[in-house]
């Protein structure tokens, strides 16, 4: 909404108040001033002029030398270039020394041999804006009123020295969609009076509802419909002062008619409709819902299908209105109107918003029913209009309004005391600076016992339903500011983290601390890429938005390393080649088409490994990262959660994962065993594709893991015994998975064996095709003795002969 | 006797002085203390000393002895000395070469940040509640007294997956669902952190994908004033204690009365620059009195308790805090970005 200063001035009394302070004022008590501006954007020294002589340029075609009279006495002789420039007009001139927006000053000037003593100016050279001005100003001079003195200076004129505000209102305060509302906000503010416009019409002898019958069918959608009748109008541009106002608030004047139901619909905030009477029969309108298939053409000459939950005014047959939308063109009032049907109504805001949305169809009238208007203005606005039409288009206002109403409005009584508002404010008011308070707002009241508080809230405050919004009123006009700031009373309660929340952190931690970077990615992707990782995604489906913004970001992601992989092209396309990130979110995961419950939404931990881990330096070489580097990470963070015995990795083949690199992760749980994830390489071919470096993968689900987690630390004697360290060197096959290996190892060692631990793994044409070694190193203790040579011997030898006989193995020697 | 063991101090002291090396040192210790040395030599002649001038000539060969242990010793321990300083000397490495650092990564700028306020939170005694991204219309909007057609839906335009499924537009939801799984029971003191979506198109300071922080506190006699400390609290721990806050009246449909929260801006300390619009404030959260029909579909009697929420967005606090100048940076995760965060 757009407010400008000198018309709010005619409502309430503005002096001593600049438009900035306000501003100020406003944005402080809650409606939030989004700017100041100048209607003047530059204009000096430009004054109203008369054409007294118009003559060809003797050199050019396309110039006129115009004698031009300012109110000086002194004669000016003005080159012009408009074509409909003329001998008898009223016209801004710039005079020597003017300036006009853009910097732009006038000097004395010679125009192909002849001299220029000034310049006739357009409105766009006056710095109008183009879209509001009404059609014949759009091109060539600006035309004033013959009425307009000489020598008066355009501004005045034109009604640019003013200021307007322009409100960011939020969705509860559309009472100050009017001049009235911005009024009675800024009287609560300041405690001055507002001053109600005139809406004293003096009949004519004929009857209205001779003229006019009103039916509403659809009493729900249209609780109240009005409609007084003007006669005899002359349709015409509206005068200056109109226009002004218009202009201001950023509605293009049209014609007189028009205009003043655009201006009253910026006083009260109430739209308004003006028909051609002429063009509706018998002047019936019956109000209804759309019946399927009906259309209309509406003002701006587009054909509309209408649909039964939208609400027309017809005139018994066909639509004439699209209900508080827009008129339509059947109707329309035109040069050769004689005869106004004017309706001022209330439409159910729902409805309107609905049509509105639908049809793309926004009009100011729209933006007012949406938010529902005040109903005691209805009438107001229909007399306000009918007497300003009556008197600037010279018409007669015919006696009586016709109207049906289904449902009349009654200011609500709230009641809320003062014990309740300095309870929930932490404020000490006293009864007196509430009772100014309401008094300001203009809300009447009665005080009870116990300083209890009635107020008969005004209808145009139809967001005031409740105590608390009162309290709100009390609160936002005593000032937050005077608020005092106070700690909640009560025992304190500890706050934590809870048991994931604390794991997510210690693994950001840890990771961040190994070098990785943490990403946070989209959650939106493409259906291409929840379709890369089958394996990640349990055979759900995705979700779908409804409408998304783009085919790359229409479905929820259903992997993290999709998006990962994403993250890692990104930054190789920026030369960032190497890239070691992880990722904590959710994954979205349905097994619904058409969702009727919410999706699971998982946990994750992913991570990328691409391209080096440590650059070349003076004293080491380039070292990539490879399949160890990822599963150490998994082992590490399995370790952190105090899982490493209950985990296991198997090779695994998940699809778009290299078939020979690729684990999956195992978790034991009380149910059994859970494939949590996998750890592996991106597929080669995908590596091609995306033109990246080998890349390494894990992602992890995260939830069994918090299940898992084991907090507690128990400590372990250090041991008072030494050990016995053994190494074993056996050549196998080399499909043997050294895990097997180890698996073995303790297996048959039993608990005597304190580790063991993989330390070589030997390929070479010495062994033979198909064959490797793997070196092993176990470490043997006793808790309670020391252990004796021979002991270890036969344990050991058993160890070696079990792996001989389940795998083959030889020992190497 | 004498005579000839003081010539012997002169003769060893003089040859001693112009020795060089530890070989030449060990071959003059030989030469003149060793077993066939030139001092046993001399010693030899001990036997025909009568008993009164044997102590005698005993306590000078010692002196002559010590003598020349002193200096040998005293020789070799330059000597020594010298050979470690050429040691040393020859172990010497170009310190100005680059160590070997241990790797750096950084958590993400948004959790960062997210972390900070949930510990400032955490020790007020709030707990952290968290809850679905994609949620049902009831728990976005209805049980926040934003029935359909409401025209406040206006002002965050949605993704939809079905007429009933979205996902979430701001964190109350988890608020909502907090309140439900107490049953009416107090203190409800939580702060709901989460990635939240709206239909906007992407550009240097909207992004469709963000974070909020939201806090709920209900119980018996909470009042706006708390609010206002509680937010007072909060904006000197994260900001400092210079930090001040304006309330300025505002509008959200599931608080009355509402605000919009403005901090002394933190570059320029408001006394006024470029990044506050020379206003010396910043805008930074939103908050209320939890609206009365908020905790009746939450399962409390507006009548006996009351709460306030508060809320903000955590990409604004760190675009704010590290002066970043396009949110898209969060989410494209380049690297030289991220790497920016890597330190305190």
């Amino acid at each position: 909404m757009k407010v400008s200063y000198q018309w709010l001035n005619e409502y309430i009394e503005l002096d001593g108040l600049s438009a900035e302070e306000l501003a100020e004022l406003m944005t402080r008590g809650g409606i939030e001033i989004d700017g100041v501006e100048s209607r003047n954007k530059g204009v000096s020294g430009v004054v109203v002029g008369y054409v007294k002589s118009k003559e060809k340029h003797p050199d050019a075609d396309k110039l006129n030398v115009c004698k031009v009279d300012v109110g000086t006495g002194e004669e000016l002789q003005i080159v012009c270039g408009a074509k409909n420039v003329d001998a008898g007009q009223k016209v801004p001139v710039a005079i020597i020394g003017a300036e006009l927006p853009g910097d732009f000053k006038i000097k004395r000037a010679k125009l192909r041999g002849v001299e220029s003593q000034g310049m006739i100016c357009s409105a766009k050279e006056l710095g109008l804006n183009d879209k509001l001005l009404p059609k014949e100003q759009q091109e060539g001079i600006l035309v004033l009123p013959e009425s307009t003195q000489l020598g008066t200076p355009i501004g005045n004129v034109l009604g640019i020295e003013d200021e307007v505000l322009e409100l960011d209102l939020t969705p509860n305060r559309s009472d100050c969609l009017s001049m009235l509302g911005v009024a009675y906000e800024v009287g609560a503010l300041t405690g001055r009076e507002v001053k109600l416009p005139s809406t004293a019409i003096h009949d004519t002898v004929e009857k209205t509802s001779d003229l006019v019958s009103v039916q509403v069918l659809a009493k729900e959608q249209c609780p109240h419909y009005s409609a007084r009748y003007i006669k005899n109008v002359k349709i015409g541009a509206s005068p200056q002062w109109l226009q002004n106002r218009l202009t201001a608030a950023g509605i293009r004047p049209i014609n007189n008619v028009v205009d003043v139901t655009n201006f009253v619909m910026l006083e009260f905030g109430q739209p308004l409709h003006a028909f051609d009477a002429d063009k509706v029969p018998g002047g019936r309108i019956v109000v209804r819902m759309a019946n399927e298939g009906e259309t209309i053409v509406t003002l701006d000459d587009q054909e509309r299908r209408l649909e039964p939950h939208m609400l027309v005014i017809t005139d018994g047959n066909q639509p004439i209105a699209l209900a508080g939308v827009m008129g339509g063109a059947n109707s329309e009032v035109t040069d050769a109107t004689v005869n106004i049907l004017l309706e001022s109504a209330r439409f159910d805001g729902g409805t309107v918003r609905k049509t509105s949305r639908q049809l793309g169809l926004r009009s100011e009238s729209s933006i007012r029913f949406e938010k529902e208007v005040d109903p005691s203005r209805v009438i107001p606005a229909l007399d306000r209009a009918a007497k300003l039409i009556a008197e600037l288009a010279d018409g007669l206002v015919t006696e009586g309004v016709v109207e049906a109403v289904s449902q009349s409005v009654e200011p609500k009584k709230i009641s809320v005391t003062l014990e309740r508002i300095n309870g929930y404010l932490g404020t000490e008011l006293s009864s007196l600076e509430v009772r100014t308070i309401f008094g300001r707002l203009q809300f009447p009241y009665a005080v009870g016992n116990n300083d209890e508080f009635t107020v008969d809230v005004p209808t145009r405050r139809g967001d005031i339903t409740r105590a608390v919004d009162l309290i709100e009123e009390v609160a936002r006009l005593h000032g937050y500011d005077n608020i005092p700031t106070t700690l909640i009373h009560g025992d304190a309660i500890p706050g934590s983290l809870t048991k994931p929340q604390a794991i997510r952190r210690e693994l950001r931690k840890r990771l961040t601390d190994s070098g990785l970077h943490e990403v946070i990615s989209y959650s939106f992707t493409s259906p291409a890429r929840t379709a890369l990782f089958p394996a990640l995604t349990d055979g759900a489906k995705a979700v779908k938005l409804a409408m998304p913004m783009s085919e790359e970001r229409s479905v929820l992601r259903t992997s993290l390393i999709a998006q990962l992989i994403e993250t890692a092209v990104y930054n190789r396309n920026r030369k960032n080649e190497s890239a070691a990130i992880f990722e904590i979110g959710s994954v979205f995961h349905t097994d619904e088409e058409q969702l009727t419950r919410l999706p699971q939404e998982k946990h994750r931990f992913a991570a990328l490994l691409t391209g080096n881990k440590s650059e070349t330096q003076w004293n080491s070489k380039a070292a990539a990262y490879d399949f160890y580097d990822a599963k150490g990470i998994v082992e590490t963070v399995i370790e952190v959660l105090g899982l490493t015995p209950k985990v296991t990795f198997a090779a695994a083949q998940p699809e778009h994962f290299h078939p020979g690199r690729t684990a999956s992760v195992a978790l034991e749980t009380p149910a059994g065993p859970v494939v949590i994830g996998y750890v592996g390489q991106l597929h080669p071919a995908l590596q091609v594709e995306w033109d990246m470096a080998d890349t390494y993968l894990i992602e992890l689900g995260l939830n069994a893991l918090y299940e898992e987690a084991s907090a507690d630390i128990v400590y372990k004697a250090l041991p008072k015994y030494p050990a016995i360290e053994r190494d074993i060197a056996v050549v196998v096959d080399a499909n043997v998975a050294a895990g097997s290996l180890t698996a073995a190892v303790e297996g048959t060692a039993g608990e005597l064996l304190e580790s063991v631990r993989v330390f070589d793994v030997y390929t070479g044409e010495r062994l033979g095709a198909g064959k490797k070694s793997v070196a092993l190193s176990l470490v043997y203790r006793h808790a309670e003795r020391t252990l004796t040579d021979e002991e270890v011997t036969a344990l050991h030898g058993q160890v070696v002969q079990h792996l001989e006989q389940t795998f083959g193995a030889e020992l190497r020697k | 006797m004498k005579a000839r063991l003081e010539e012997l101090r002169g003769e060893a002291l003089q040859e001693l002085q112009g020795v060089e090396t530890q070989q030449a040192l060990n071959d003059l210790r030989v030469k003149y203390l060793g077993k066939k040395g030139a001092l046993t030599e001399i010693l030899r002649g001990m036997g025909g000393l009568s008993a009164e001038e044997r102590p005698i000539i005993g306590q000078v060969a010692n002196d002559v002895r010590a003598a020349i242990e002193a200096v040998i010793e005293e020789k070799a321990a330059a000597f020594q000395q010298a050979e470690t300083n050429n040691r040393l000397l020859a172990e010497t490495i170009d310190v100005t070469l680059p160590g070997k650092k241990l790797p750096t990564g950084a958590v993400h700028p948004l959790n960062k940040v997210a972390q900070e306020i949930e510990d400032i939170f955490v020790g007020l005694g709030y707990s952290i509640a968290e809850g679905p991204e994609v949620e049902t219309d009831y728990f976005n909007f209805e049980a926040l007294n934003l029935p359909k057609n409401h025209p406040a839906r206006d002002m965050q335009d949605s993704f939809y997956v079905t007429d009933e499924i979205l996902m979430r537009t701001h964190t109350s939801p988890v608020q909502v669902r907090t309140m439900k799984a107490k049953e009416g029971m107090t203190p409800v003191k939580v702060i709901c952190p989460g990635k939240v979506y709206r239909r906007d198109d992407d550009d240097a300071t909207h992004s469709f994908q963000f974070n909020q922080i939201e806090g709920l506190v209900i119980g018996k006699g909470i009042r706006m004033s708390d609010l206002k400390g509680t937010l007072l609290q909060f904006v000197q721990q994260m900001f400092g204690e210079q930090a001040q806050i304006r309330l300025r009246p505002s509008f959200f449909p599931f608080t009355e009365p509402s605000a919009e929260v403005d901090v002394t801006c933190v570059q320029c300390g408001g006394h006024g620059c470029r990044m506050c619009k020379q206003t010396g404030w910043l805008e930074i959260l939103g908050c209320g009195m939890v609206h009365p029909r908020v905790l009746e579909m939450g399962g409390y009697d507006p009548e006996e308790v009351t709460g306030f929420a508060f809320g903000m967005g955590v990409e604004r606090i760190a675009l704010l805090k590290y002066g970043i100048d396009d949110i898209r940076h969060f989410y494209t995760n380049d690297l030289r970005f991220l790497g920016q965060f890597a330190r305190i």
